[in-house]
């Protein structure tokens, strides 16, 4: 694609990544900074900020540490059953944190508050970390290991300073991806009653319906979450790129010997926490119910939507990523940097905040789009542009520019460049930013019920609307189907990780 | 680009454009911050007799609320119906609300309606504490809401702050003893530990789980979860007590109707707000959500007192108009952000 229009494209999928900040912007701008300082400067939000920042540390290095460790032992190892591990371990992000929580509270009396939530968002977002680090790693050339051992290093100081360092930058994406989902949830600190930053911010709207306090908080987290890209920006500048090209030769695995038993219990574990308990109390729920959740119709109806409209966000989201990570992997300097870092901007703002912007957007710009599919599509995209920007750079990062010029000086033309090499080289990684985007559409719920087109139920949305007159027994078939539709995708990527 | 093709083909098939809706097409546009469980069916009945075509969107009220303020008048909805008096009080006071017919608020008491003719309520329903009945005895339960917060109710209590219906009763209390007594209760749950949570829901199934002993809610919570277990509200552990004497803590509140100011003159509109407040719909309060009718001649839910036996306290909703004093007051004790 020529530079200026992948300049252009970039920044257009940009201005959707950046419509949530336009809107806090004037609607802040409306409450005026007497207001601001008031509600921005209180001993309350200091607190706030602090528990959310605790939270965000906790679960963020839970999540690194189970992430790499799983990413690790299915990778480099001779664990046994690692085809069947590799997909297991990736598979906690079918479910959804209000899921969890809720079975969680149920099934432990007294579960609730800073440790309950932390142990919920590590079981439902370590794939995060998992699942990147894991394909690093299977990717990884290990010719770099063979030479540092040869040199006389032992095998853990190698895993330590080369294949660690060879995954890094698979891990601070990951890790950033964490820190920013645990500021923005909502559904885990709720149930287990953890006041944080975005659960105040739900709260300010609802009480006394105060969009502008709610809209201010919010701009908090915008600041938090620049923070935070500049701390994993410093981490990527320093972290070493693995290198590509080359024939693929599968790494020396460890043997793990006496530790094999305790590995495979650690992982069964995960396993059971982050899948067994929602699923026993999906069951519990639907046993112990007298509520009913509608004809099958009715349910089919829902989970059809569910998978329209979550298809119709990952691709809508991958067209606006593509550029954006083209830009980095072709035209990489301080302007694709900066599209990069900005297109994270608005991923720490829970849903309610996207959702509401859209609805701005709507009602301002784009009326003939509003309530219906598409402007719904769009406020998914905002969403979760990061999730495919990510996955879409690491694969264009690893199609070799060679190719590109190959073709260009035989004379096609940039756009049938991109279309039949760039593209098809990048298919993999494509297909994992899509299959990311959708499960995560699957799972959302805020925006949705703000934006769904009237009339229009989607399985999260159903399951909303029974859990909220108690009638668990008709919201567990929805939870169940929920999980299910999201565990496609999820099984694809955990197939994905370079096993087999 | 085969991408753009598929998302329209995707889309394609499920997109649907808006219909601002002319009055008298016999269709209609309801936002409704009442869960589709309780309302679906009722509607669904209006439809049929009516042959208007109804669409509905469900979220909570404060999210319809606050959609409300950001689309203005160039919201889809005609009709806003509310979980509480005070969101109807919001969307009233932002000018968005057209007034209602005179016969239309007439058949409502004063007390349960826009003093401006705003909004009008269709069911009522009242504060109360439910209890454990193997954690609290009748004889130890509270004459007074106030009492909730003696050290004998240490860690028992549990409240819903962000609950419209909780913060009504703040704003009651504010009405009733004044905004001092009123920071000192909620001082006083603050340094009582009382629990809390993010919905009644919760609360009444903690209470019947036995890991909560009282807490403050709606009456008719414990009527749904006693449906959701297949049973009778006489079997569950949890019980409802009704403060005495025209208590603070057995105010009555309601869900209501506000008609959106671009369905004023729409007869569809005031088709569905008479049908709201006409017995079939009445009755279905009373039998289905377990509420109160607020029209007179239909007999309240079995099982609890009528509106005229809880002895409501003497409290006029549209007193209940001051909603960020009281969210202040309630942010500023510690109990929500």
């Amino acid at each position: 694609m020529p530079r200026p229009a992948l300049f252009v494209a970039a920044t257009g999928a940009l201005a959707v990544a950046l419509l949530p900040l336009v809107y806090l912007l004037i609607r802040t701008g409306e409450a005026g900074l007497g207001r601001i300082a008031d509600e921005v400067l209180t001993r309350r939000v200091a607190e706030l900020a602090g528990r959310s920042i605790a939270l965000m540390v906790v679960v963020t290095v839970a999540c690194t540490v189970v992430g790499v460790a799983a990413a690790f032992l299915v990778t480099r190892t001779d664990l046994p059953m690692r085809g069947a591990f590799g997909v297991l371990a990736a598979l906690p992000l079918a479910v959804p944190t209000y899921v969890a929580g809720f079975a969680w509270i149920a099934t432990v009396d007294g579960f609730e508050g800073f440790w309950a939530a932390a142990l919920v968002l590590t079981l439902c977002s370590y794939p995060y970390v998992y699942l990147p680090v894991a394909a690093a790693l299977a990717a990884a050339d290990p010719a770099q290991e063979e030479v540092a051992r040869s040199l006389g290093r032992g095998p853990w100081r190698t895993l330590t300073t080369v294949t660690l360092q060879q995954a890094r930058p698979a891990i601070a994406g990951g890790a950033l991806l964490v820190a920013l989902y645990t500021l923005s949830d909502f559904g885990a600190v709720s149930i287990l009653r953890t006041d944080t930053f975005t659960r105040a911010i739900f709260t300010a709207f609802n009480l006394g319906f105060d969009r502008t306090g709610a809209l201010v908080l919010s701009t908090v987290l915008v600041l938090l979450t620049m923070v935070l890209l500049g701390l994993e920006l410093v981490s990527r500048t320093r972290g070493a790129r693995y290198a590509g090209g080359g024939p693929r030769r599968p790494a020396t695995r460890f043997h793990l010997g006496r530790l094999r038993i305790p590995a495979v219990s650690a992982l069964v574990a995960v396993g059971l926490f982050a899948l067994g308990v929602p699923a026993a109390s999906l069951v519990r729920w639907s046993i112990a119910g007298a509520s009913r959740p509608g004809t099958l119709a009715e349910i089919g109806a829902a989970a059809g939507n569910t998978l329209s409209v979550s298809l119709g966000g990952a691709l809508l989201t991958l067209l606006l990523a593509l550029p954006v990570g083209l830009l980095t992997a072709r035209a990489p300097g301080p302007i694709a940097t900066l599209v990069d870092r900005l297109s994270y901007l608005a991923h720490a703002l829970p849903g309610i905040v996207i959702g509401l912007s859209l609805v701005f957007f709507g009602i301002a710009v784009a009326y003939p789009l509003y309530q219906t599919v598409w402007l719904l599509a769009l406020g998914y995209a905002t969403l979760f542009l990061p999730l495919a920007v990510a996955a879409v750079t690491g694969a264009a990062v690893q199609a070799p520019p060679v190719l590109d010029e190959v073709a260009r000086s035989l004379g096609r033309s940039p756009f049938v460049v991109l279309t039949s090499v760039t593209l098809p080289l990048m298919v993999r990684g494509i297909g994992a930013g899509a299959a990311l985007v959708f499960l995560t559409c699957v799972k959302e719920l805020p925006a949705t019920l703000l934006l769904r087109p009237t009339g229009m139920d989607t399985l999260a949305t159903e399951l909303w609307t029974h859990t909220s007159t108690a009638s668990y027994a008709a919201a567990a078939p929805y939870a169940a189907l929920l999980v299910g539709v999201a565990a496609i995708p999820t099984w694809l990527l955990g197939r994905r990780t370079g096993l087999t | 680009m085969l991408l753009p093709l598929a998302f329209v083909a995707v889309l394609g098939t499920t997109a649907c454009g808006d219909d601002l809706g002319e009055p008298g097409d016999k269709k209609l546009t309801v936002y409704s911050g009442r869960s589709e469980g309780l309302v679906k069916p009722i509607l669904d009945r209006f439809q049929q007799e009516t042959g208007i075509e109804v669409e509905v969107r469900y979220a909570t009220t404060a999210a319809m609320a606050t959609q409300l303020l950001e689309e203005r008048d160039k919201t889809p909805a005609d009709i806003f119906f509310s979980q509480d008096a005070g969101a109807l009080g919001a969307v009233a006071k932002a000018g968005l609300v057209a007034e209602l017919p005179a016969e239309v608020l007439a058949k409502v008491p004063d007390t349960y309606r826009s003093a401006q003719n705003l909004w009008v309520g269709v069911s009522g329903r009242s504060r109360v504490l439910a209890y454990n009945k193997d954690k609290v005895t009748v004889d130890q339960l509270p004459a007074s809401v106030l009492e909730v917060t003696d050290p004998e109710w240490k860690g028992r209590l549990g409240v819903a702050p962000t609950n419209g219906s909780f913060q009504a009763f703040v704003t009651a209390l504010r009405v009733q003893h004044g905004d001092a007594k009123t920071k000192e209760f909620l001082d006083g749950l603050k340094s009582n530990a009382a629990k809390i949570y993010e919905n009644n829901v919760q609360i009444v199934a903690d209470i019947n789980d036995g890991k909560l002993d009282v807490g403050l809610v709606n009456h008719y919570y414990v009527y749904e979860l006693a449906k959701e277990k297949g049973s009778t509200p006489e079997d569950l552990a949890a019980k409802l007590h009704f403060f005495p004497n025209g208590d603070t803590g057995a105010l009555v509140n309601v869900a209501g109707v506000a008609v959106l100011e671009k369905a004023a003159t729409d007869p569809d509109a005031r088709a569905l707000v008479d049908f709201l407040l006409g017995a079939e719909a009445q009755r279905h309060w009373a039998e289905e959500t377990f509420e109160y009718p607020l029209v007179d001649g239909v007999s309240p839910p079995p099982g609890v007192p009528t509106l005229g036996e809880i002895v409501a306290p003497k409290i006029d909703l549209n007193d209940l108009d001051t909603l960020d004093v009281t969210t202040t007051m309630i942010k500023e004790a510690g109990l929500a952000g």
